[in-house]
């Protein structure tokens, strides 16, 4: 593997000259905390922003999306039929996200990218993204990543990982992806890789130590569907919920999407937009009749989504990354790493 | 691998309506494109989106049958945004159609065997298809015994209505046509609803029986105890759900029942499968 030393002062430099090739992508702070969006030209990405509310999922999946068009004007021709709106999927980096924010999108890959099926918006933005997290040395309360299988300095699904010795960046380079990125940055100075390896090691050991939430998950495999679907606890679990959605959208790993056609003048656009499972409209059908009309409903759809179909459907672990925005965002204090105990500890009373 | 959300051209080529109160109407499309048509290639029991440029799409199931050629028919039920707009456009309009989508009635299970299909109201198009694919002179020899029951509110409420008494009067299918009631004082079929025309009427079932159950919930829920006084066991019970959709490529998230997505891993499962889920359709 290999390691490039960046000098701090040379950082800003080096990803300006990235911009020749790369459209730049990075947290900002602004009046809604920090939030990883598209840099501009004279905009910079704050590496010290580590709490950021949402995660980089948008870079490859944006809130609103373009899918289709067609023109309605029936004096031309092709009138009605729709064809794939015209999208740039250009490089991109995305600089300074948390680490397991990659790893998130390498499981919401197995929805978007699929032996039958392959949506071509994903597939192309995940193709033309780069990956370039921070390792993580500080964690903050709700992280518990280490007990979901990712941890502060995960690698899985990113191209760069970045450690911050204060006056420089250590650089890991974990795929061909990312070597491209740094040489077009000209970060070229090698250094041991032994020795570099045992430094992001020590680094890791000790950000995993100030990791201070743990769950357990090795129980969920052997339960049932059914017999957690019909647990005594989800009335308990929903009961302060106000169903506003916003665990879904901080969530790195929350995928679910609505689709929605607008005509301006002459002009028929379909849009792909992000939905929540906490909203009643999300399975209400034409007739009026709701699968999951109840609130209670919802929530669960949501948990046992996360920590049991989607384990169940691909064996791929749960769809958590244990990065803690819900558990931070939630304005009501519904904690992921509580509902994941009572799952994960449930015994059927006969 | 082409892009799934783009939907193939057709043009509606007839429009016929379907039931008295005219809440219902079939719709008949042709492929702009030839070649489209041989890539929508489906089985009876699949369905697909019926696409709008500008207003939006819905997925129906199919009611033409794969051995008809040259077209795909739809009936649609007006009800919400899009299908208000569908009953309201012309023959040559231009639109779309997406899929075939999700998976079907068993055929390759069901050959050998006595098959029963059991609709309800307006949920009898991919059971048309079915009879239809079943009754194709290159088919019927596929199967064995072949009884219908099919029930609406009033006479004028039932689909195909031409079909069903053409296909009354053959001797390879049973018909049990039945009404909730009518004044009608010709009317020679059935009165009474479902469960009670299949319990009186449907073979009882043995190992090669299977029956195929579509229409409103609250007659699926009522017919399953006259299924299993006759003997059926939950393998032998194939049922088609509906749930609310959008993408139809299994990846929006809102129609999966348990772990299982209507969209694509149904809409068509068995009985024992659907016990196996939370009842969330």
């Amino acid at each position: 593997m290999k390691f490039i030393s960046i000098d701090k002062n040379d950082w800003t430099r080096g990803i300006d000259k990235s911009r020749e090739k790369y459209q730049l992508f990075g947290p900002v702070k602004d009046e809604n905390g920090c939030l990883i969006k598209k840099l501009e030209p004279d905009v910079q990405p704050d590496m010290g922003l580590h709490e950021s509310v949402m995660s980089a999922k948008s870079v490859i999946f944006p809130q609103t999306e373009k899918i289709l068009n067609a023109s309605l004007d029936e004096s031309i021709e092709n009138h009605h039929i729709m064809q794939r709106a015209k999208t740039d999927y250009s490089p991109r980096a995305v600089l300074g996200i948390r680490p397991y924010d990659a790893k998130a999108m390498e499981l919401v890959k197995l929805n978007f990218d699929t032996k039958d099926f392959k949506d071509p918006y994903w597939c192309d933005a995940y193709e033309a993204t780069v990956f370039v997290g921070l390792g993580i040395t500080k964690p903050g309360p709700f992280d518990f990543s280490t007990s979901v299988g990712t941890g502060p300095f995960c690698e899985d699904g990113l191209d760069v990982l970045l450690a911050d010795l204060d006056d420089t960046y250590l650089a890991k380079i974990l795929s061909p992806k990312g070597e491209a990125y740094t040489a077009a940055c000209g970060f070229n100075a090698i250094v041991d890789e032994k020795e570099s390896q045992a430094l992001f090691d020590i680094l890791r050991k000790e950000a995993e130590k100030n990791i201070v939430s743990q769950v357990k998950i090795d129980k969920l495999k052997e339960k049932t569907i059914l017999e957690l679907h019909e647990a005594d606890f989800w009335d308990d679990i929903a009961f302060a919920c106000i169903n506003c959605g916003t665990c879904t959208y901080v969530c790195p790993t929350c995928w679910c999407f609505d689709i929605q056609d607008e005509t301006k003048q002459k002009q028929a656009s379909r849009f792909r937009n992000w939905d929540t499972c906490m909203s009643p409209l999300f399975t209400r059908h034409a007739t009026g009749h709701n699968p999951r009309g109840t609130k209670v409903q919802r929530v669960r759809q949501r948990f046992m989504h996360k920590l049991k179909y989607f384990l169940d459907k691909y064996d791929q672990g749960i769809m958590c990354v244990g990065c803690g925005r819900c558990v931070k965002s939630c304005p009501v204090n519904i904690d992921i790493r509580e509902v994941c105990h009572m799952m994960n500890s449930y015994e059927k009373q006969d | 691998m082409e892009n799934p959300y783009i939907p193939y051209p057709v043009r509606i080529d007839d429009i016929e309506i379907a039931t008295e109160d005219k809440s219902l109407k079939t719709f008949k499309f042709v492929f702009l494109n030839k070649e489209d048509e041989e890539k929508f290639s489906y089985h009876a029991g699949q369905f697909a989106e019926l696409s709008i440029p500008g207003i939006g799409e819905i997925p129906i199931g199919i009611a033409s049958s794969p051995v008809e050629k040259g077209f795909v028919k739809f009936t649609v039920f007006r009800t919400g945004v899009v299908t208000s707009y569908l009953h309201n456009m012309k023959v040559g309009d231009i639109m779309g159609i997406r899929g075939p989508l999700g998976n079907w009635y068993p055929w390759d299970k069901l050959e050998n065997k006595n098959v029963v299909i059991i609709g309800g109201g307006f949920a009898f198009t991919t059971l048309r298809s079915s009879i239809v694919y079943m009754l194709d002179p290159g088919n019927r020899s596929k199967f064995k015994t072949i009884d219908v029951v099919y029930g609406a509110r009033s006479p004028g409420m039932l689909l195909y209505r031409e079909e069903l008494f053409e296909w009354e009067k053959r001797s390879d299918i049973n018909m049990h046509i039945t009404v909730d009631g009518t004044d009608d004082p010709d009317w020679q079929y059935h009165k009474g609803f479902v469960p009670q025309i299949v319990e009186q009427n449907a073979p009882k079932a043995d190992e090669d029986t299977y029956a195929i159950i579509c229409g409103p919930p609250i007659m699926i829920k009522f017919t399953q105890p006259s299924l299993v006084k006759l003997g059926y066991k939950e393998h032998q019970i194939i049922m088609s759900l509906e749930n609310r959709m959008k993408c139809g490529i299994g990846m929006c998230g809102r129609c999966n029942i348990g772990k299982e997505l209507v969209c694509k891993d149904g809409p068509v499962f068995t009985l024992e499968q659907i016990n196996q889920t939370p009842k969330e359709y």
